[in-house]
């Protein structure tokens, strides 16, 4: 199997699929099928994984590019799960567009399948400049899936996603280059070993934190994330937070941490105060949300909190616990925005006081949608609780004002889930335009049904997870470890 | 055998929850009720193998999370402890589930109904067999989803879902301390396990660390940040406000989950951590007052509350009141043994009321009821054995349990121990007051279903009965069927003989091969000099429980004008219990509505300071500058040669020196 170039083969075949429907059309059939044999193909990935190794697995590199880069691919446990993540959740992002989908439904595929290529190539990118263009390049195809499919205000909304990322990721570049000119190579693996000087770290960290805290987004750079969520279409919404948003945690990891262990040491305080500030303050406004999208979106922004603060406690546990947040994010979150997608497509209204009592009608729905919830609210025994518990134990470590806080927001996430649920499903039936409301199509059932499962996987058996973290983890922790001031 | 009694439930939730709707409300019904049912057989079967002296044991059933130096496994640990929790558990709940099928027959949604129940009793079960910190927790916030779930059962009443919002989130504040004590309790012992974790305590007594940024003792702040959550579960003073909300559930659920068993949890687990409070007497001290103020506070609110139900639900706060101070005094085994009796007679009069509800067409005001006593002859009798325990009348459940409660209270010669005595006395006094009240009002005097609602609804749909006009407005109430009678039955054996066949186990000779490990005071045993308590003291409570039958018979049934003349004179002191003390007023106050204010505070931040310094302001910056820099574009020649001009030189006097220098070089 290491022979057979598998990554390359992820990352193409959806741009092979994309081929497909610009010359033959039949989008819907060629998009679900092209997912769908990369999540075979990530299942593959997964199974002949190693998981007692931190070395880099399935490497390529081929110096295609010249002496300048070279495309060069490779994961370790962590890229494994978020590619695997990705590549499972594109199926279902392309059943969720199956009928809500009306103009231009091949280009929309196409955004969707280069997208997937794209993240693929974020996360297995083993050469800094490949990242870099596969780290930018999948803004484009959000951009236009909020720019083109999104809702009234979707102008407005793709503009600010762009420029906030972009402003971003132009200091990260211009830190990049200086750190090719300095090291004399692009390769991440080479990088990882190189020790830049403290005060140089300090200021390469700073650019990196500026793409890497737009992405996650942290506070105050997250208002992008409200409006993107809401102007995107239900899967454009799916991709941004179980994708897109892990990104921003995957750079942590990448650069910020084992490149920059010095800085990361000293400017800790910045991660964890606004981190910190964020877990109380996006709770408390998604409290008075009255759109069920806005109010998702600013829950995000403070469950990516709790992962900022786990990357940075420098310990086993916190970090472990970040990366199963940043997953368990992904799928109950996306579920989430699929949650309001299957309404939204048959009210095309989003506000939560349009709603009320859908239990009467939508029995299974209700179901769905609870189980989303309690895993929103980190219930134990579902996903949502155990990134959450390593986070704050390992944050307890850190410093226990850290915990106490982010803490707190465990209280408020609980209020304002539960709230949410009782406004929307709960109570009589009044109002006229939900008397004739249908409970979930199969096709919708069919999408929630693995997601359902993945949620109860993580939370009775979570070791499937943490395995393949463990190594990787430990190495990291050691690296933050050598240079910085413990 | 452990392993059945605890998946068996789980197993039964699910295909009546899943597929209930296909297999039928018979099924369902009887597929949760068997199973709860075999695991209760099982239960007793586990309680008298620790009767007889059976080893305590662990069955491991697979790894849960393991991450660097944490470890822990999905286990169910079986000592006597929980042996007297899977009998209290899976006897109340497979009762209540028989109870059901008569209670909930005409409800449309039966099968979900019964399918919580067995989830209930499921995360029960995991709370009550977990072997380490983070299994609890499962079970503890399991419970709490199944409290969640039922309490908002007819989820087209408003006030349900508000209390059952209400109940989670003021859990979740105690699950908060909770969290931050097995936080802790890794950061200082590298585990969760109660094995490692108990016999390592005692080397931290006296130790200190820092908790956010004060210095404090290890064992205290732990401690504390654990009762904190078994001050939610259990609804102790100041995180006690979901609890009478909670009796917007279906009578049962009140029986089973807020009064025998979940509310008891928090009583459990400082009663399994017993190791850990023993080694911080500071914390102990806490949770002493905590519970007194809190058996006090309830029964004064009981006096003056007119709902049937609320009546009980703060009868069984200010019961759990006296488990806390027991444990507080260290009378572990005291607390389990109230635990254990409560749960029968609480539970008796929970469905008791549930049956008198039943009879009254769901009226729960007791200012309507009246001279029922010969309409529904069964209920009356358990009930007023129920009643006759709770208010402790030798020989019946209630008199070992709290007896040996505030004896031990009294013998612990501490001031947080007098305190207790004290207040649980006066408790105590009340308690008898507010129970005899309640049956007085229920099943004597006249009947005064005339001017009850749900009655006139009842009589009306009747068309029949409009000639009475004797305050029965014609109506009949019928005794419940059996299959809800019968559990009554049961329960008052339990009420009436619990206490005489098991005091010696729990809080007497036999106490120390008994419990063996599982609850052992490593100090000194204050159950030890129970029997040296002077007579006077000892025999004081059972005074007030006399006056307090006599206070409520004067009231109720020899002179009735005394409650108004009584409410008249101390109208502060009547409003001020009756609004409950003003508890929900002042956190609506203080918390609720600031979070709402802040919420809306932070969000106009969003879009007026972020946005508008952000992505907008720099919009319009170049906006702006666009328009200005227009001004500049003015056409002429002169103007542009001349600023090249300028660029050109300021170049080369920069450029020049740094050229120099390369030439230089």
């Amino acid at each position: 199997m290491y022979s057979f170039p598998i990554l390359t083969t992820m990352i193409l075949v959806p741009l092979a699929a994309s081929l497909l429907i610009l010359l033959f059309g039949n989008a819907r059939m060629t998009a679900l099928a092209g997912t769908l044999t990369n999540f075979v193909l990530a299942v593959i990935l997964w199974m002949n994984f190693d998981n007692n190794t931190a070395a880099f697995q399935f490497t390529e590199n081929l110096s295609i590019f010249g002496t300048a880069f070279s495309y060069h691919l490779g994961i370790d446990g962590i890229a494994m799960l978020l590619i695997v993540l990705s590549a499972f959740l594109m199926p279902l992002c392309i059943l969720a567009s199956w009928e809500s989908i009306e103009k231009r439904l091949n280009e929309y595929m196409i955004a969707f399948l280069v997208m997937e290529a794209l993240m693929i190539g974020v996360f297995s990118s083993l050469d800094i400049i490949l990242f870099y263009v596969f780290f930018e390049a999948g803004l484009i195809p959000m951009y236009l899936i909020i720019g083109v499919w999104g809702g009234a205000r979707r102008i407005y909304a793709s503009f600010k996603f762009f420029l906030y990322t972009l402003l971003g990721s132009v200091l990260m570049l211009l830190a990049m280059l200086y750190m090719i000119s300095k090291s004399g190579t692009t390769s991440i693996p080479e990088l990882m070993e190189y020790k830049f000087a403290a005060h140089t770290q300090m200021w390469l960290w700073l650019a990196f934190f500026a793409s890497f805290a737009v992405k996650m987004p942290m506070w105050p750079v997250h208002t992008w994330l409200p409006d993107a969520h809401v102007e995107a279409p239900t899967a454009g919404s799916v991709v941004l937070a179980g994708v897109l948003l892990k990104m921003g945690g995957y750079g942590f990891l990448r650069f910020s941490l084992p490149m920059f262990p010095q800085a990361s040491h000293d400017l800790v305080w910045i991660i964890f105060g606004l981190s910190m500030v964020a877990v109380i303050y996006t709770s408390l406004v998604a409290l008075v949300q009255q759109d069920m999208k806005k109010l998702i979106a600013y829950s995000s922004v403070a469950h990516m909190a709790f992962v900022t603060i786990g990357l940075f406690t420098f310990n086993q546990q916190g970090i472990q616990g970040s990366i199963l947040q940043m997953l368990s994010h992904g799928i109950v979150s996306g579920a989430l925005f699929l949650c309001v997608g299957v309404v939204y497509d048959r009210m095309h209204t989003r506000e939560i006081a349009a709603y009320g009592g859908l239990v009467n009608r939508m029995p299974a729905y209700a179901l769905v949608f609870m189980i989303f919830t309690m895993a929103s609210v980190g219930l134990p025994g579902t996903s949502g609780f155990v990134g959450e518990f390593l986070v704050l134990l390992g944050a307890y470590h850190a410093s226990t004002w850290v915990s106490f806080v982010a803490a707190i927001g465990v209280i408020l996430g609980a209020a304002y889930m539960l709230w949410l649920y009782w406004r929307v499903i709960f109570g009589a039936l009044t109002k006229d335009s939900l008397k004739t409301i249908t409970d979930l199509s199969l096709r919708e059932k069919v999408i929630f049904a693995p997601l359902i499962a993945v949620v109860f996987w993580m939370g009775i058996y979570p070791a499937s997870f943490l395995k393949p973290l463990d190594k990787p983890v430990a190495k990291l922790v050691q690296q933050t470890r050598i240079g910085g001031a413990r | 055998m452990i392993q059945t009694i605890v998946f068996l439930p789980l197993l039964a939730a699910i295909i009546a929850g899943l597929f209930g709707r296909a297999l039928g409300v018979r099924f369902s019904q009887l597929i949760t009720t068997g199973a709860v049912g075999i695991a209760a057989l099982l239960s007793w079967i586990i309680f008298t193998q620790f009767l007889s002296g059976t080893t305590p044991y662990t069955v491991t059933i697979s790894n849960w999370i393991t991450s660097g130096s944490l470890s822990l496994n999905w286990a169910l640990k079986v000592d006597t402890l929980t042996a007297v929790m899977l009998v209290v558990v899976n006897s109340v709940s497979s009762l209540v589930h028989l109870y059901s099928i008569g209670y909930m027959s005409e409800d449309p949604h039966q099968q979900r109904f019964f399918s919580y129940l067995s989830l209930f009793t499921f995360a029960m079960l995991m709370l009550v067999t977990a072997d380490n910190l983070v299994q609890m927790f499962f079970g503890w916030e399991g419970v709490g989803l199944a409290s969640y779930l039922l309490i908002g059962f007819w989820y087209y009443k408003p006030s349900a879902n508000a209390a059952a919002l209400k109940a989670f989130v003021v859990n979740r504040v105690g699950d908060f301390g909770y969290s931050l004590g097995i936080f802790a309790i890794f950061l200082v012992f590298g585990s969760v396990q109660f094995s490692v974790i108990f016999a390592n305590a005692p080397h931290m007594a006296g130790k200190s660390f820092e908790f956010l940024g004060l210095h404090v003792d290890i064992m205290t702040a732990i401690c504390l940040l654990l009762f904190v959550g078994a001050m939610g579960k259990s609804a102790q003073l100041g995180l006690h406000t979901w609890l009478p909300d909670a009796m917007e559930g279906p009578t049962p659920v009140s029986a089973l989950i807020h009064a025998a068993t979940m509310v008891t949890a928090g009583v459990f687990m400082l009663a399994r951590c017993s190791p850990l409070f023993e080694q911080a007497p500071a914390a102990l001290d806490v949770v002493c007052v905590v519970g007194a103020l809190t058996a006090f506070f309830a029964a004064t609110v009981g006096t003056s509350q007119t709902d049937i139900k609320r009546v009980i639900a703060y009868s069984t706060c200010s019961q759990l009141g006296y488990m806390f101070f027991a444990l507080g005094v260290g009378a572990y085994g005291a607390a389990i043994f109230h635990l254990f009796t409560h749960a029968f007679f609480k539970a008796l009069l929970f469905l008791g009321a549930g049956s008198v509800i039943h009879a009254m067409h769901h009226e729960q005001d007791m200012r309507h009821y009246g001279a029922l006593r010969k309409s529904i002859p069964i209920t009356f009798i358990t009930m007023l054995i129920g009643t006759i325990a709770i208010t402790g009348v030798p020989p019946f459940a209630g008199f070992y349990s709290k007896d040996t409660i505030l004896e031990a209270a009294f013998m612990a010669h501490s001031q947080v121990g007098y305190f207790a005595y004290g207040l649980g006395a006066i408790a105590a006094t009340l308690t008898s007051f507010y129970s005899w009240r309640l049956m007085f009002l229920t099943f004597f005097g006249e009947a005064r279903w005339a001017t009850s609602k749900h009655i006139q609804h009842a009589v009306h749909d009747d068309h029949h009965g409009h000639d009475a006009h004797d305050g029965t407005a014609g109506y009949h109430p019928h005794e419940s069927p059996w299959v809800m009678l019968i559990p009554l039955i049961l329960l008052a054996i339990g009420a009436a003989a619990a206490g005489f066949v098991f005091h010696t186990h729990f809080v007497g000779e036999a106490r120390a091969e008994f419990w063996r490990a599982a609850i052992h005071p490593t100090k000194h045993d204050v159950l030890n000099d129970i029997e040296g308590i002077p007579l006077f003291w000892k025999w004081l409570p059972t005074a007030g429980m006399v006056f307090g039958l006599l206070m409520a018979l004067n009231s109720y049934i020899w002179n009735r004008a005394v409650p108004k003349q009584f409410t008249d004179t101390f109208s502060m002191m009547y409003k001020f219990f009756l609004n409950k003390w003003y508890f929900d007023e002042l956190y609506s106050v203080l918390f609720i509505k600031p979070a709402l204010w802040l919420g809306r505070l932070f969000w106009s931040a969003d879009k007026n300071i972020i946005d508008g310094v952000g992505p907008d302001g720099v919009a319009a910056l170049v906006q702006l500058t666009a328009k200005r820099s227009k001004l500049i574009q003015t056409g002429y020649v002169y103007h542009y040669a001349f600023a090249t001009l300028i660029g050109v030189i300021a170049l080369l006097s920069w450029a020049w020196p740094h050229a120099g220098k390369a030439i230089g070089n």
